[in-house]
């Protein structure tokens, strides 16, 4: 499939650091030992007749953050989609919590507990912003409460009646996180969710991946912006023509970064 | 008593009172088609079929197994719509993947086949439906005689409309149908069973028709064709209104019902022809419909 280059705002580092070095050392490093929560083995995915996966594995620790970088095109969105079971075909094994959910359809793999916020952020216009917050049912207890997800992101409390489409960019994509945090889900897929938005914005929305970690959920994150990953995630999956080609601890990032300039083509 | 350019007063509210009921009817039929083709994007033209099944359906329980009318109003249009459920398991949802012409060839061949089995088993002459004994008499206001079967009827589609705005604006359940409308995959994907809500939406749809073929039957004569009639000019108010419009298909009904009644006071020749000159017109000024959004 054919895809034309974005255009980035923030293809370069975000000026000063998006949070403090106590703030990430505090942070648990959580090692490739601790449990799968998800694992994706040699997984195929097509978009009507292109295949554009050609077996993608990895897999992500329970609380772990970890990214998929990689160029346009690579198959990094479509790896969450076919996650999350919205391509049309996929095959191969994506096992969460040990079940493999590869014959399931979506909304079965959702009730398990995985969320996806989509790069488009699909916030709906026909609901107000209240009604998007609350349109993803609870699929399982222990999901943030409204006022949590207020308490990360303030703006929106003060928004909830307007029309769901007339918030900011930097708005809207807060608004597609804080309604999946409310379901309960464990396992966040967030598909760039920096993309387009203005640095302090950004740095908001690290900040709050990082506490989202804190709480202990377990996180996807498709990226272009690798200076916003490193801050945030544990390990870097480099994707390229719909495989993943190599895999980068986030401690090792320093030494391997002139390798991952060659991969991402920066 | 006043006379208006002519027309004794009587003449004019007893034909706006016609176009109020005649509204009535396009309200709560386009409002079913809008809810519809919200969803499922299908131009369901089973829905005269559909109507007329609602009217065959309180015929039947009272010649068949004397359950009157007050009880027909609530059972024929879950029925009815039980029947559209079928429908859409069995064969609309195999379109869904297809463009709307499938679709509306699919729903217009129902048509034709259901039509025209209850024309072949019941004949095209009408059978009559006697109004229930609260319906019959009425009340004189002065300046006009209100029939009860007319003011039943307002009132009735006028309840329906505002309920189906109120669930669909208002509810949980409103908001999951609004936002399956604009993006199922999403909605799939937070865990709610869209297959499901399509199914039920237009069960839901269709149930509508039902309730208007109810109604209709103590008014209009039971009749095969009572659709088809009907259903050409209920397609353009929904054109007029803006397809899958809401708030727009229910008042457009009624505005346009008051219009042709007004029409056929002032210039009877063109009663018949106001609503598609209307829906000219609209089309020309704003070819997504009075409260469409352009796509």
């Amino acid at each position: 499939m054919l895809r034309f280059p974005k255009i980035r705002a923030l293809s370069k580092p975000i000026s000063g650091p998006a949070m403090s070095e106590v703030e990430l050392a505090s942070r648990p490093a959580a090692g490739p030992s601790a449990r799968p929560l998800l694992r994706v083995d040699g997984l195929q995915g097509w978009y009507g007749e292109s295949h554009v996966l050609h077996g993608v594995s990895f897999e992500v620790g329970e609380g772990e953050v970890v990214t998929l970088l990689g160029r346009n095109g690579a198959g990094k969105t479509t790896t969450l989609k076919a996650v999350m079971g919205i391509l049309s075909r996929r095959s191969g094994s994506v096992t969460y919590d040990g079940r493999e959910t590869i014959k399931l359809p979506s909304r079965l793999i959702a009730q398990m507990g995985i969320a996806y916020c989509p790069e488009e952020r699909a916030i709906f216009s026909s609901l107000s912003v209240e009604e998007n917050l609350m349109l993803p049912p609870q699929v399982r207890p222990g999901g943030l409460t409204v006022e949590q997800i207020f308490e990360l992101f303030p703006n929106l409390k003060e928004r909830l009646s307007s029309q769901g489409t007339k918030l900011s960019g930097g708005e809207q994509q807060m608004l597609a996180i804080g309604r999946i945090l409310r379901t309960g889900a464990k396992l966040l897929l967030l598909d760039e969710p920096t993309e387009g938005l203005a640095p302090v914005i950004v740095q908001q929305i690290g900040r709050t991946i990082a506490r989202l970690k804190d709480e202990g959920f377990t996180i996807v994150l498709v990226e272009q912006n690798f200076h916003f990953a490193a801050l945030v995630a544990d390990r870097h999956y480099v994707v390229e023509q719909g495989r993943v080609i190599d895999t980068i601890p986030n401690r090792e990032l320093d030494a391997n970064i002139d390798k991952l300039h060659a991969y991402l083509g920066v | 008593m006043f006379e208006l350019l002519g027309i004794p007063p009587q003449v004019l509210f007893g034909q706006l009172l016609l176009g109020l009921i005649n509204g009535s009817f396009y309200a709560v039929l386009s409002l079913g088609l809008a809810v519809i083709f919200g969803l499922l994007n299908i131009i369901n033209f089973t829905h005269g079929a559909q109507y007329m099944l609602g009217a065959f359906g309180a015929w039947m329980l009272l010649n068949y197994l004397g359950v009157g009318y007050w009880w027909a109003v609530f059972i024929v249009p879950p029925i009815v719509g039980v029947t559209g459920i079928v429908l859409e398991r069995v064969m609309i949802r195999r379109l869904y993947h297809l463009d709307h012409l499938y679709g509306l060839l699919l729903t217009f061949g129902l048509a034709l086949i259901i039509v025209g089995f209850f024309r072949q088993f019941f004949g095209v002459s009408g059978l009559p439906y006697p109004p229930p004994p609260l319906l019959t008499g009425g009340y004189n206001l002065g300046f006009m005689y209100l029939p009860n079967s007319r003011a039943w009827v307002i009132v009735a589609s006028l309840i329906v409309c505002l309920a189906t705005w109120f669930i669909i604006e208002k509810t949980r359940l409103g908001a999951y149908l609004r936002a399956a409308t604009e993006n199922p995959t999403m909605v799939g994907a937070f865990g709610i069973n869209v297959p499901l809500l399509v199914t039920l939406t237009y069960g839901f749809g269709v149930a509508l028709a039902g309730f208007a073929g109810v109604l209709a039957a103590p008014i209009y004569a039971v009749n095969p064709n009572m659709g088809a009639d009907l259903i050409i000019v209920v397609f353009a108010v929904v054109v007029i209104g803006g397809m899958g419009s809401i708030l727009g298909s229910i008042l457009t009904g009624f505005g346009l019902g008051l219009i042709e009644g007004l029409t056929r006071v002032f210039y009877p020749e063109g009663s018949a022809v106001v609503i598609f000159v209307i829906m000219a017109l609209v089309l020309l000024v704003k070819p997504a419909g009075l409260f469409g959004r352009s796509v």
